[in-house]
């Protein structure tokens, strides 16, 4: 079959080249900083006594910080920037990105407030009241974080998953695999830092099997792929021998899944407190994951096969 | 009796010859942004030779039923307008691509003069003023794009969509195309 | 820094300017929803007509705020009934050319070094006139030469008549249409003329050969073609390429080049063989039938399969179903014909076979034109030449043909060609390099001239080698001389000033009478400006100027086209009859009926291809290859290379080569292969009107292959003098092993 077509505009022919770096970024933060809310979240509901090191405790700022970054990029990808204060004009609730802008809006708060009953501060006057108010919802601000979190995690993937035209995306499992996803890189973030060896212990148990779910979802997503229609087999193609096979390989799943996983084995088996490698290590493949996910979606499509003419 | 339209276009892919005046036309008469093109050619040959067959259609924007372009839209910017064609409101635009991303046919495009996303209009600002045709279909030499309404029984489409074997682009899409091809 | 840095720049720097920037624009999701205008309908809609090719298609130009917006079809107009093709509706891209010429100029350097100094109009037209009265003193007005083509050009050619040369030509003949025009008068006493008079839109039986309807994008031709199909007709294409016409047919006939002519005998002989002819057509109005029935005996279809490739059965068939359609069954006598140099005698067959169906003069077939009679201007008459055009090695060769060749007039300016040779040349719209084969003589030939002058609104290749460029005005920034060609029903069109000319350009009217000035022919310029001249010819018809230039044109009453309708059977032969035989041909040592020669057609050399060519419909040659609008939906030529002859170079699709011909001239420039089913493992294919070397038009230059510079060779019709373009044969030179060019 011989097929020619005219049209050549930019950004959308030969394929789309209409999401870059940033929007890569924005999904990576956005999972980042929903899997330290879901983790910080869940260790205060877990044992609302615990008594957590500052630097925890600290740290939980990081996910209403990381999601601003993250929103920043999503800014600078918009091409009419000055429009950006429209996607609070209106709810489309068919549109999950419409779902997302509004996500973003109710996370916010509650991440700040969670985040704000976890660090100690001498408050006074104004503020002292509002320091009351907060902490005695402590337990329902935690409850909340983890909600958001998972709220926030499982959209990252939606939003892709939702695009149908796009087969390399457009798979249930994309929810759940970037809501893990970014669970792990929010353990191994929060790994980064000066924590205490129990919290240390803790949280590589956490990422260790959050990995190991992530290989399992990754296997899912893949095979689904492999066993849908015509275009799904072309998607996943890019992975099976596709241009995209060696980064995938490499970066998402050897740097990003089975190093990390043996490396936290083996520290777990001979019971040695997480170092850093293996979170660094997450960490590149959390985001190899989005940004090749986004790049490599954008050449799956209903039209294959076209030439240019 | 008020009676509610549902534009759509029958194009005749028996009698086009892809030659293009469609694009052209449509890029003066909608001061498309240059090195876009919101209209195209595509053809398909099918065999070898000597034994071959070719078809050729002008193709757009399908100004789908069930839009998934106006689905994915978070700002509303993408809406189906008169006679359920589907529009977009630069007003409301932020760019995000979202629809682009999101349409099966990838019809749409970003306007690098304004950052809002550009397609076919139906020529809506036409028709709207009660001009009976679109600019491809006006210039078009082998009259094979007809516009029209098809809620309207008497209406040309209607007709022929009623008496000529038809098909629409990707129906597996599951965007409901209201742009039908004739065989 | 592209768009995008710039806006994420700016915009990383006014974040909060952003956000507040939003808030002026009615945000709250309260606003309606509006369609947005893109604003182009035109505060003035001029009509005028089409100068994007020779069609002339009425077009209404809309201007607003002073600017060409857009151009659409004029419904009045009869040649484009409110559609034109893409080029004309790409006129802009012309109107707005960045590179258009804008000011008359004078070489400073060498011929054909493309380097000019700009000059006023005074200086340059001074000039032009001095050099003209040099070369009339010394040599007589005959040795001055008029190339043109397009619709402006008449102004030139009433120039060179009142001077006094004979020596006008324009490629259309003997590059294009001659042999076609002369093979149907010598049969039926008329022309096919332009608009031919095919009555395709009611045929129900079709025959292309070659006729690539739908790339070749004559308006109405286009039209009444997808009306046919429309309609059913039987559709019968014969090409060696998978064109798009042939894509539409009921039976594609994938001939082997230069055979057509076998062919259309093997179909003369299945039709009177088998008594399939239109018998009372063919007894009253033809001659010679009894000669041809003897003559065509022995061309069986088994006869002509051997040459043709096409099977005798598909022969069969398709003559039977021109014959049960008849007399609505056409077969087209083509446009540019001028393929092998039996070309006469090729369209002559085609029309003898129209003949036989019976076709000529009625319904579906060909209908009879009717003309508006509109009175010539009165000016002084021209005298008569001092001598016979320089055109023919002897005044006796091409005895048939009956225009000036305008290879000819090339050759007679190298010297000792010709009976005379030529010194002085105007070329007015015509690219000749790229028009003329073989272009090493056309500049061997201009090399030798005195003095050569351009009249262009591009900076085309021919310009480059000029001595003075005149920068004429486009057709939407002048008028014109009126257009009223024989039709399916009589009109008069006007080209009239949609916007003024941009630059310092100038009207090619306005060019010829200042000219005529200063040569002393003021007399035969009598008029104002050449709307003065149009309404005084309107005027002298009874028709008022202001109707025309309010829409455009004005139609005369519907007259009877078909002999069914009334119209008088006159054929204007000797015999006056339709001649199947012709004691014309016989009289002057040609075959009186089409024969075929099996030693005429040459055959392409081991792993050489023959090049054959034809049009893309955004372009007309490379008078738009320029123009960007467009050339947004096709900016070069590719190399049409049949799977498995890519296979045994090992050329993959879009890779680029060099092709090289049989005389071992290559391609200046590289084009893409374009690997496909659709063309004969025999032929490649390209369009015609790349690989442009003009250094000034800096779109165009250097993308794709010239056509034109690898026909070194062309094979002169012996009867009519038109140049047979397709025997050249071509070879492949992958572009990365051409040094100094990178493989992309
Ligand atoms: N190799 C090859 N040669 C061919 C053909 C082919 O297919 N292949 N085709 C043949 C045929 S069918 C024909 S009809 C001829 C055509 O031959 P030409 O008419 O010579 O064709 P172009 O190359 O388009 O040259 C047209 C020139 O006119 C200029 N021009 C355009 N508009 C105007 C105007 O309004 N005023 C003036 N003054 N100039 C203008 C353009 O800039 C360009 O320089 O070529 C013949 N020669
Ligand atoms: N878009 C566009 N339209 C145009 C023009 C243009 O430049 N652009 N130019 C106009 C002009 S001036 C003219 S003269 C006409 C020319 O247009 P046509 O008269 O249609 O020209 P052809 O030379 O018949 O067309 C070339 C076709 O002939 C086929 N061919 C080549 N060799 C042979 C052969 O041996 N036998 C057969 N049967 N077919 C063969 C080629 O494959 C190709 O499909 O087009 C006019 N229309
Ligand atoms: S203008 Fe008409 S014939 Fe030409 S490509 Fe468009 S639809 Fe086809
Ligand atoms: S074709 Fe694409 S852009 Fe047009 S309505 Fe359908 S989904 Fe939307
Ligand atoms: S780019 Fe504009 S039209 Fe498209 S989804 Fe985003 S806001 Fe809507
Ligand atoms: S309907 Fe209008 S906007 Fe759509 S392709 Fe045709 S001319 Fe362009
Ligand atoms: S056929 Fe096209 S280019 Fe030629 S005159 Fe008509 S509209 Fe113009
Ligand atoms: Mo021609």
């Amino acid at each position: 079959m011989e097929t020619t077509t005219t049209r050549a505009n930019p950004l959308i022919d030969p394929q789309l080249h209409i999401w870059h770096g940033e929007v890569a970024l924005y999904l990576f933060l956005g999972g980042l900083a929903a899997g330290i809310m879901i983790i910080t979240g869940a260790m205060r509901l877990r044992d609302r006594n615990a008594a957590w090191s500052s630097h925890l405790a600290l740290l939980s700022w990081c996910a209403p910080l990381l999601l601003s970054l993250g929103m920043f990029f999503l800014w600078l990808d918009l091409e009419n920037p000055f429009n950006a204060l429209r996607f609070y004009a209106t709810f489309s609730w068919h549109s999950p990105m419409s779902w997302g802008a509004w996500i973003l809006l109710l996370v916010f708060p509650v991440s700040i407030l969670f985040a704000w009953t976890q660090t100690r501060r001498s408050a006074s006057g104004r503020l002292a009241r509002f320091d009351a108010w907060a902490r005695e919802r402590e337990a329902p601000l935690a409850a909340w974080n983890v909600a958001g979190g998972v709220a926030l995690g499982l959209y990252t993937g939606i939003l892709l998953a939702s695009l149908a035209a796009r087969p390399l995306w457009n798979s249930a499992l994309l929810g759940p695999l970037f809501l893990v996803s970014g669970a792990s890189t929010g353990a191994a973030f929060l790994l980064l830092f000066r924590l205490r060896d129990d919290e240390r212990l803790a949280l590589g148990r956490l990422d260790l099997f959050l990995v190991a779910i992530e290989i399992v979802v990754v296997g899912l997503w893949l095979a689904s792929l492999a066993s849908g229609g015509r275009e799904s087999r072309a998607a996943v193609a890019l992975f099976l021998g596709g241009p995209y096979t060696v980064s995938f390989w490499t970066l998402v799943f050897a740097v990003g899944l089975a190093t990390p996983l043996a490396a936290e084995w083996l520290e777990r088996r001979h019971g040695v407190v997480p170092g850093r490698v293996a979170p660094v290590l997450v960490l590149i493949g959390g985001l190899a994951l989005r940004w090749i996910l986004v790049s490599a979606g954008q050449s799956t499509g209903w039209a294959i096969d076209v030439a240019l003419h | 009796m008020s009676r509610r339209s549902r534009y759509v276009m029958v194009i005749d892919a028996r009698t086009c010859v892809g030659c293009s005046g469609c694009v052209i036309a449509c890029r003066t008469e909608n001061n498309v942004a240059p090195g876009h093109s919101r209209d195209w050619i595509f053809t398909e040959t099918a065999g070898s030779f000597p034994k071959l067959r070719m078809t050729i259609r002008s193709e757009r924007c399908n100004h789908c039923k069930n839009a998934a372009c106006v689905r994915a839209c978070p700002t509303g910017a993408s809406w189906y307008g008169p006679g359920g064609s589907v529009q977009v409101n630069a007003d409301k635009c932020t760019g995000c691509k979202a629809c682009i991303a999101g349409c099966p046919y990838d019809a749409r495009f970003v306007d690098p003069r304004t950052g809002t996303v550009d397609k076919c209009t139906f020529c809506m600002h036409r028709i709207d003023r009660g001009m009976p045709t679109t600019a491809c279909q006006d210039t078009c030499p082998t009259q094979s794009i007809h516009f029209g309404d098809l809620n309207d029984a008497a209406s040309e489409v209607s007709k022929l969509l009623a008496t000529r074997e038809w098909y629409t682009l990707r129906p597996e899409a599951g965007t409901q195309p209201m742009v039908y091809y004739l065989k | 820094m592209n768009r995008r840095d710039f806006i994420r720049i700016g915009a990383t720097s006014a974040a909060g300017v952003a956000f507040l920037g939003g808030l002026p624009t009615k945000w709250y999701g309260l606003d309606a929803d509006v369609l947005a205008d893109p604003g182009t309908g035109g505060d003035r809609v001029v009509p005028t007509f089409c100068e994007l090719c020779f069609w002339k298609c009425g077009v209404l130009a809309h201007v607003r705020d002073g600017r060409v917006t857009k151009i659409t079809g004029n419904p009045k107009h009869p040649l484009s009934r409110g559609r034109i093709c893409p080029r004309g509706a790409g006129g802009t891209g012309l109107l707005y050319d960045p590179d258009r010429l804008q000011k008359p100029l004078v070489r400073v350097g060498q011929r054909g070094q493309q380097t000019f100094e700009e000059v006023s109009w005074e200086t340059a037209l001074d000039e032009v006139a001095e050099r003209f009265e040099r070369i009339r003193q010394r040599h007589g007005a005959s040795a001055l030469a008029l190339f043109y083509h397009g619709y402006g050009g008449n102004w030139m050619k009433h120039l060179f008549k009142a001077y006094g040369s004979p020596n006008i030509a324009a490629p259309s003949y003997a590059q294009c249409r001659g042999p076609r025009d002369v093979g149907f008068e010598l049969t039926f006493g008329h022309p096919v003329g332009s608009p031919e008079n095919t009555d395709m839109a009611h045929s129900r039986c079709l025959v292309l050969l070659g006729y690539h309807l739908g790339e070749n994008m004559h308006n109405t031709q286009v039209q009444d073609f997808a009306a046919a199909i429309r309609s059913g007709a039987d559709l019968i294409v014969v090409d060696p390429r998978f064109s798009v016409a042939a894509s539409k047919a009921r039976t594609w006939l994938p001939i082997k080049p230069g055979t057509d002519l076998a062919l259309l005998l093997a179909w003369m002989n299945v039709i009177i063989s088998e008594g399939r002819h239109d018998r009372d057509y063919v007894e009253r109005y033809t001659y010679g039938f009894e000669q041809l029935r003897e003559h065509v005996q022995s061309f069986t279809p088994e006869w002509a399969y051997a040459r043709t490739g096409i099977e005798p059965h598909v022969i069969r068939d398709t003559a039977r179903r021109m014959a049960a359609a008849r007399p609505a069954t056409l077969v087209h006598p083509g446009r540019h014909v001028t393929w092998y140099g039996n070309d006469t005698q090729r369209t002559r067959a085609i029309a003898m076979l129209n003949a036989l169906l019976g076709s000529w003069g009625r319904r579906g077939g060909f209908y009879m034109p009717a003309s508006m009679e509109i009175p010539k201007y009165t000016s002084p008459g021209y005298l008569p030449p001092e001598r016979k055009a320089a055109d023919r090695p002897q005044a006796s060769d091409y005895p048939l043909g009956d225009n000036v060749l305008a290879q000819g007039l090339c050759d007679a300016s190298i010297t000792g060609l010709r009976d005379y040779d030529l010194k002085g040349w105007m070329v007015y719209g015509s690219n000749l390099p790229t028009t003329l084969p073989d272009p090493r003589k056309t500049y061997k030939a201009i090399q030798e001239l005195d003095f050569l002058v351009s009249v262009d609104v591009l900076p085309s290749e021919i310009c480059g080698w000029s001595d003075v460029v005149l920068p004429e005005a486009t057709y939407l920034e002048r008028c014109d001389e009126l257009h009223a060609p024989g039709f399916r029903e009589p009109f008069v069109a006007v080209r009239q000033e949609v916007v003024p000319p941009l630059y310092d350009s100038k009207p090619g009217w306005w060019i010829a009478r200042e000219l005529g000035t200063r040569l002393g022919l003021t007399a035969f310029f009598p008029w104002k400006d050449s709307m003065e001249y149009a309404k005084d010819r309107l005027h002298a018809a009874g028709h008022a100027c202001d109707v025309l230039q309010r829409d455009g044109v004005i139609q005369g009453e519907q007259q009877p086209i078909y002999f069914e309708e009334g119209v008088a059977p006159e054929f204007w032969t000797d015999s006056g009859r339709i001649e199947l035989y012709s004691n014309e041909l016989a009289q002057h040592g040609f075959d009186p009926m089409p024969t075929w020669h099996d030693d005429e057609l040459e055959e392409p050399p081991a792993g050489y291809y023959r090049l054959l060519f034809g049009r893309a419909p955004t372009h007309t040659f490379g008078r738009t290859t320029n123009n960007r609008l467009l050339s947004e939906v096709y900016k070069e030529n590719e190399v049409w290379v049949n799977p498995s002859v890519a296979r045994r170079w090992g050329l993959a699709n879009g890779e680029r080569v060099h092709l090289q011909n049989q005389d071992g001239v290559r391609s200046e420039f590289s084009a893409p292969v374009r690997v496909t089913s659709r063309i004969r493992p025999d032929a490649v294919f390209l369009v015609h009107g790349y690989g442009r070397n003009a250094m000034k038009l800096r779109f165009a230059y250097g993308r794709g292959i010239d056509t034109t510079g690898l026909i070194t060779r062309y094979k002169v019709d012996p009867i009519m003098g038109g140049t047979g373009m397709n025997v050249n044969f071509v070879t492949f030179v992958k572009a990365a092993l051409v040094s100094g060019e990178a493989a992309s």
